[in-house]
């Protein structure tokens, strides 16, 4: 891709609405090759870039979940024992020299490859989408040996060598700010906000995704769900909320939002019992009155 | 040099960069090399684009994005020569060295509290022993500035740990829970794979975070300092994760930040600096309703230990009060609740915010005296790994109080006692 419309194209042929900025974060990050740091409340769509990525240039996407004590066992690669320890009760009942069987196990089809070690593979003729999903999640330790990884990418497993990507990965790292990452990180990629949508903005989307829906009732399900992102909730509906919902609506083959409708399929976007006691009744009424009222 | 276009733009470029150094932004040189490289890539007729540009190679911040748009109004909307020449003069805040540290000025007698009197520190060391004794038993309440200073020196003497928590992570270890399959296989290869050492690992263990909230409101107000200063010393102990701080009366306040001066007089200083309701009235429920929306996902992650030091004296809503607790308990590890009443002859926890908020409450202690500090370190050094089993009984009586000599601050903690019995039995009869 070699200007930021062309990406613009390319992420509204994959139906994902993005602003310009957005777009233009993805353009630098590909044509500069650098990671890109996505941060946003959740349910915005920063995940779904990466699978959005994935499908524009037609590649793999290799995901890594973070979660706390995420280590390089886990991420990078480990050594099969148990089948070390068979292959080499094999060898000895087959009389093989104790040198040629140490060399023997740590061969590469007794290593298991982690995802940061597939994505650096050097088998692969087009370079992967790698997503390392809420890092912060993962603790300190874990960013720190990102930060080497992402420089040179590059691999050092003691028995095999250093392995070296020949096609280095797209990164996608997204952050759901429960904590600060490191800045030391951060400088190392494209920074990129997602922001709630505009109702515009969010009505396209929600067309994009759930072309089933019928116009109205698309309409009414934004406005409502613009509406309650300015009551104050522990959680707000994300995206991903608003779009779940037109789908139960759909589904559910609802043509008009009614504050029963809403009532019962509450749980679809609210996710904490306070919240939904807290909206339930009267404010619905208020909001689906306010939302049939957006022409 | 010749002023072709494209070295004036880059020239602008640096003074923007500088430009954005200036109002604080951490713009380094090859954040400037890096952002060239982009600009190179880019459609520089398109002005959005370039703006987009240079914020995603320069901004590494959702909080920055207003500053970062600020500069570049002022910047390239109109840049007139003789602001961009402003601009030039003006030096790189990198290179200006930070003016040194001159430490507070001595305040005078008359100045309360806090001050520091460096003639009292040679005074401090020579009490005896039995003074000591009588001072760490003494409510902060009514302590003089002399006793302050001592209490001061007395607290920096103590050591504050926190129970540890178990992490994912494990470690190699000579004797362990878990056997580490890596090690023994390397280990054992030499004996051809015959299994005949073990290698162990164990799970490593890191100190929790720590949350304080602090009431600061017109009935702490003969505590609030003290206890600031318990907070302070607590911060800047190294052997806690991360202590995040807040203090509260009608609304929240963060004073992270501001504790995070060495000097406790410093602290102080930026605290009161920082707080704009010093003794006002209290409203626990609001103040923790605040927290749980804007902090609590951000600083109760990883196991939080939650401290909330207050008398209980609630002029908000109990129910109100009751839900955030219920809520804050749910999302910490251990919800403790700190009153300085607790130990003063006759109390009882019997204030609608206590009634309120107990059953929420893991443990209940006193922060009366430097005695009841160092039963708190110790109480926090030995929290378990396991969550505290959470009690659904509604009330939990405390300890019977200790006989403690009847000294002015009790007779008046009574009197407030007894004023807001007669105030709620009015209440009653008024009906409201």
């Amino acid at each position: 891709m070699n200007s930021i419309d062309d990406v613009m194209q390319a992420l509204q042929a994959q139906n994902y609405i993005a602003e310009r900025g957005l777009a233009m974060a993805i353009y630098l990050s590909l044509a500069l090759k650098k990671p890109l740091f996505l941060e946003g409340e959740a349910g915005v769509g920063k995940t779904e870039i990466a699978k959005t990525l994935c499908a524009i240039l037609d590649t793999d996407l290799i995901r890594l979940q973070c979660y706390e004590g995420l280590d390089v066992n886990t991420a990078v690669y480990e050594w099969n024992y148990t089948r070390q320890m068979l292959q080499i009760r094999l060898l000895e009942a087959q009389g093989a020299a104790s040198g040629e069987a140490l060399r023997e196990i740590f061969a590469p089809e007794f290593l298991i490859k982690r995802p940061l070690l597939q994505a650096i593979e050097g088998s692969r003729d087009k370079a992967p989408v790698l997503l390392i999903d809420e890092l912060d999640r993962a603790d300190e330790e874990f960013e720190a040996f990102l930060l080497e990884l992402l420089s040179d990418w590059q691999i050092t497993v003691p028995e095999i060598g250093t392995l070296k990507a020949t096609h280095p990965p797209v990164v996608v790292l997204t952050s759901n700010r429960t904590r600060e990452i490191h800045d030391a990180l951060k400088r190392r990629c494209i920074y990129y906000w997602i922001d709630y949508p505009s109702l515009d903005k969010e009505l396209r989307i929600v067309r994009a995704r759930v072309p089933a829906a019928e116009e109205r009732l698309a309409r009414q399900i934004v406005a409502f769900v613009q509406e309650l992102r300015r009551v104050e909730l522990y959680k707000v509906p994300g995206v991903a909320e608003t779009i779940d919902w037109a789908a139960a609506l759909t589904a559910l083959s609802a043509r008009d939002l009614s504050a029963d409708t809403v009532d019962d399929t509450l749980g679809v976007i609210l996710k904490y019992q306070d919240d939904v006691q807290k909206v339930q009744g009267a404010l619905v009424r208020e909001l689906v009155a306010k939302a049939a009222a957006v022409p | 040099m010749s002023t072709s276009a494209p070295d004036f733009f880059l020239k602008n470029l640096l003074l923007f960069g500088r430009l954005l150094r200036l109002m604080g932004l951490d713009v380094g040189v090859s954040d400037m090399l890096e952002l060239a490289e982009a600009l190179t890539r880019i459609d520089l007729a398109r002005k959005p684009d370039v703006y987009h540009t240079a914020r995603a190679v320069l901004v590494r911040r959702h909080e920055d994005y207003p500053l970062f748009d600020q500069a570049w109004q002022a910047f390239w909307r109109k840049p007139s020569n003789q602001r961009l020449q402003r601009l030039e003069l003006q030096p790189d805040p990198r290179l200006v060295p930070k003016p040194l540290r001159v430490p507070n000025a001595p305040r005078g007698e008359g100045d309360g509290e806090g001050g520091r009197k460096p003639q009292d520190e040679i005074v401090a060391h020579q009490q005896s022993f039995s003074a000591n004794e009588l001072l760490r038993r003494k409510d902060f309440g009514v302590f003089t500035w002399e006793e302050v200073q001592e209490a001061k020196r007395l607290m920096a003497q103590m050591r504050w740990r926190i129970g540890e928590r178990h992490l994912r992570r494990r470690k190699p270890v000579a004797d362990g829970r878990y056997i580490d399959l890596r090690r023994t296989a390397r280990a054992n290869l030499r004996y051809g794979g015959e299994l005949l050492t073990l290698a162990w690992k164990r799970r490593k263990t890191k100190p929790r975070p720590l949350v304080i909230l602090c009431d600061i409101s017109g009935s702490m107000e003969q505590y609030a300092r003290m206890l600031l200063h318990f907070v302070h010393t607590i911060s800047s102990g190294f052997d806690f994760d991360r202590v995040e701080a807040f203090v509260f009366s009608t609304r929240l306040t963060r004073i992270t930040r501001q504790l995070a001066h060495r000097d406790v007089d410093d602290a102080m200083d930026a605290v009161e600096a920082a707080v704009q309701d010093w003794g006002g009235g209290t409203r626990i429920g609001e103040a923790l309703h605040g927290f749980n929306f804007q902090w609590a996902r951000r600083v109760l992650g990883r196991g939080a230990v939650v401290m909330v030091i207050s008398d209980g004296w609630d002029r908000g809503e109990p129910q109100a009060l009751a839900r955030e607790m219920e809520r804050l308990q749910k999302s910490c590890h251990r919800l403790i609740w700190l009153n300085p009443l607790i130990g003063s002859e006759g109390y009882q926890p019997l204030t609608q915010g206590l009634v309120a908020a107990l059953p929420y409450v893991d443990d209940f202690l006193s922060v009366r005296n430097l005695d009841s500090l160092e039963a708190l370190g110790q109480a926090l050094s030995a929290l378990s790994d396991r969550r505290p089993a959470r009690r659904q009984q509604p009330f939990r009586a405390p300890p019977p109080p200790a006989p403690a000599p009847d000294d002015e601050h009790t007779v008046a903690v009574r009197r407030a006692q007894e004023r807001e019995a007669v105030a709620r039995r009015l209440k009653g009869l008024v009906g409201t």
